[in-house]
């Protein structure tokens, strides 16, 4: 099984876990990790931090009692993996923007490795973390925002691809400023559903969009921004 | 040798592992995992007569040992499985079971009709996609009729009966442990033709968010599966057991081969493994090997052996 390499604070609960071993992934893919037994029962989706040819690296929030066994975890600890998962942000045309919200920053890490010039909009809404690593990835402008809103820092006419990760409410608000703005950027989301099976089997991730419903795991977590149906 | 071979309805079952509706798609999922054909059987997602969206909001909570789940029976409606996945179906090596749901009852009688027309179908060409219907009279999680024909006997009746008069195909009844009385329903199947009971759905239950001060779940209740439930449900199916003389697959919060032998011991022919797969995607494969060599280690060489010896 695999081992715990680093299990870092890098700001009020939120943690930086590396893991041992070679991995695959595409930026925007997740992993379902467990770290305990049998119980809790269901293993929690994680999405790719940082891919390394020796390590796999997650950041995650505590915010319930799997995240909170996650952040007890110590070198040498074992977890199990399973993914990559999820289909990940398409590749990019033109010129790009990354827009994180708290914990929804974490994919984006990972993304400015294959896109090294994108610029960056971090929004935190009490403490900012990991700014000054996320700096030295991309070539691009980097935005960062503590207790406002993040979005209102970019001007999505400037942009060609548009990639937003972060709380409901920021990806609704992002699906209609794409509207209002009129930009012709492709604009997408990466969704943050509760999973269960985390293969397409249970459909309890279930996305209303507008033709039919899909499921956040296998048909996304990331989706066109215009697809969804946000409640 | 281990023999870990089952009947129902003279279909002939490699081991008494059966994939639960619900859990595991139409199975192609799990395929990336293992050969779907070493089960003994599945039970696909449940499907109505015309697609279902399912339910809104939230649809998943865990709780200690268990999950709630409100999925609403989102489903492709009937011809669609058809088109799409009864071409993958035709290929597999194990027992297939489609699982039909309903909201009124001339919903459920079309869908086993097309069903039927369709097994004919491919009957006339020695072909076959599925092998048994199981009929689900007992979603938690659909407003209009669902669990409601699950609750009372003779509402029940109704609906097993007209199914049973439109289809020749082996029918098992899924019985929810929500039921006035399980094992008065499970008598009631058997006196109007099925050929087996499944048992038990998930129990219909509760959460809620003290902060929001409402259920999590726009539905207000949900399902409740997993371990939890497991030792109510082995309960349902001994009594049930006692009661009926057609075979029985149980069901409930399994999760190991000790489970699966406990349920043949209390009287199921099969078993069902829903809420492990999301513990495990490997699950079904593990349990076949670790069945046998529990088998082995007991001394058991055949389930008969044990079945229903309390």
């Amino acid at each position: 099984m695999p081992e715990v390499l680093a299990n870092e604070q890098v700001a009020a609960g939120v943690y930086r876990l590396t893991v041992g071993g070679r991995f695959e992934g595409k930026m925007g893919q997740f992993y379902m990790l467990r770290a305990w037994g049998r119980y809790p029962l269901l293993p929690r989706p994680l999405s790719i931090f940082n891919l390394t040819e020796q390590s796999v690296e997650f950041l995650y929030a505590v915010v319930g009692e799997g995240t909170r066994i996650f952040s007890a975890l110590r070198r040498g600890d074992s977890v199990e993996l399973e993914g990559p998962l999820g289909n990940g942000f398409p590749d990019p045309a033109g010129k790009t923007a990354m827009v994180g919200g708290g914990i929804g920053t974490a994919p984006f890490y990972y993304a400015l490795q294959q896109i090294t010039d994108a610029d960056l909009y971090l929004g935190f809404s009490r403490e900012a973390y990991l700014v000054d690593d996320f700096r030295a990835k991309t070539t691009g402008n980097v935005v960062v925002d503590v207790g406002g809103i993040i979005l209102d820092q970019i001007d999505f006419g400037e942009y060609d691809t548009i990639y937003v990760c972060g709380p409901h409410n920021m990806l609704k608000a992002a699906q209609l400023r794409q509207r209002t703005s009129g930009t012709e950027a492709d604009v997408y989301v990466s969704l943050e559903n509760r999973m269960a099976c985390g293969v397409g089997a249970c459909l309890v991730c279930s996305v209303e969009c507008r033709d039919k419903r899909k499921k956040a795991c296998t048909d996304g977590p990331v989706f066109r921004a215009e697809e969804v149906v946000f409640a | 040798m281990i023999d870990t071979t089952c009947r129902i309805a003279g279909l002939p079952f490699k081991n008494p592992i059966v994939m639960a509706s619900g859990t595991f798609g139409f199975g192609s999922e799990y395929g990336a995992f293992y050969e779907l054909s070493r089960l003994g059987g599945i039970s696909g997602k449940g499907l109505t007569l015309q697609p279902k969206p399912g339910n809104s909001g939230l649809r998943v909570y865990e709780t200690p040992s268990g999950i709630l789940n409100s999925v609403g029976l989102e489903n492709p409606g009937i011809p669609a499985f058809l088109r799409d996945e009864c071409p993958r179906w035709e290929k597999l090596d194990l027992v297939r079971i489609v699982n039909l749901g309903g909201n009124t009852i001339q919903d459920y009688v079309e869908g086993a009709r097309l069903l039927q027309e369709a097994a004919w179908e491919r009957a006339q060409e020695q072909r076959t996609a599925f092998d048994m219907i199981e009929l689900n009279i007992s979603c938690p999680n659909v407003k209009a009729g669902g669990m409601a024909y699950g609750i009372h006997t003779e509402t029940a009746r109704e609906v097993v009966r007209e199914i049973r008069a439109a289809t020749s195909l082996p029918l098992v009844v899924k019985l929810s442990p929500n039921a006035e009385n399980i094992v008065e329903m499970a008598e009631m199947c058997e006196e109007e033709g099925a050929d087996g009971v499944s048992l038990v759905n998930t129990f219909s239950a509760m959460k809620i968010d003290i902060r929001k001060r409402r259920s999590v779940f726009e539905n207000l209740y949900a399902g409740l599966s997993g371990p939890a439930i497991k030792p109510i449900a082995l309960r349902m199916v001994h009594q049930v057991s006692r009661a009926v003389s057609i075979p029985i697959m149980g069901m409930g919060g399994i999760s190991s081969a000790e489970d699966i032998l406990e349920f043949i011991m209390a009287g199921a022919e099969t078993i069902q493994v829903g809420t492990h797969n999301f513990v495990n995607p490997r699950a079904g494969v593990e349990l076949i090997e670790d069945l046998e060599r529990l088998m082995r280690e007991e001394g058991i060489s055949s389930l008969d052996e044990i079945r229903g010896i309390l």
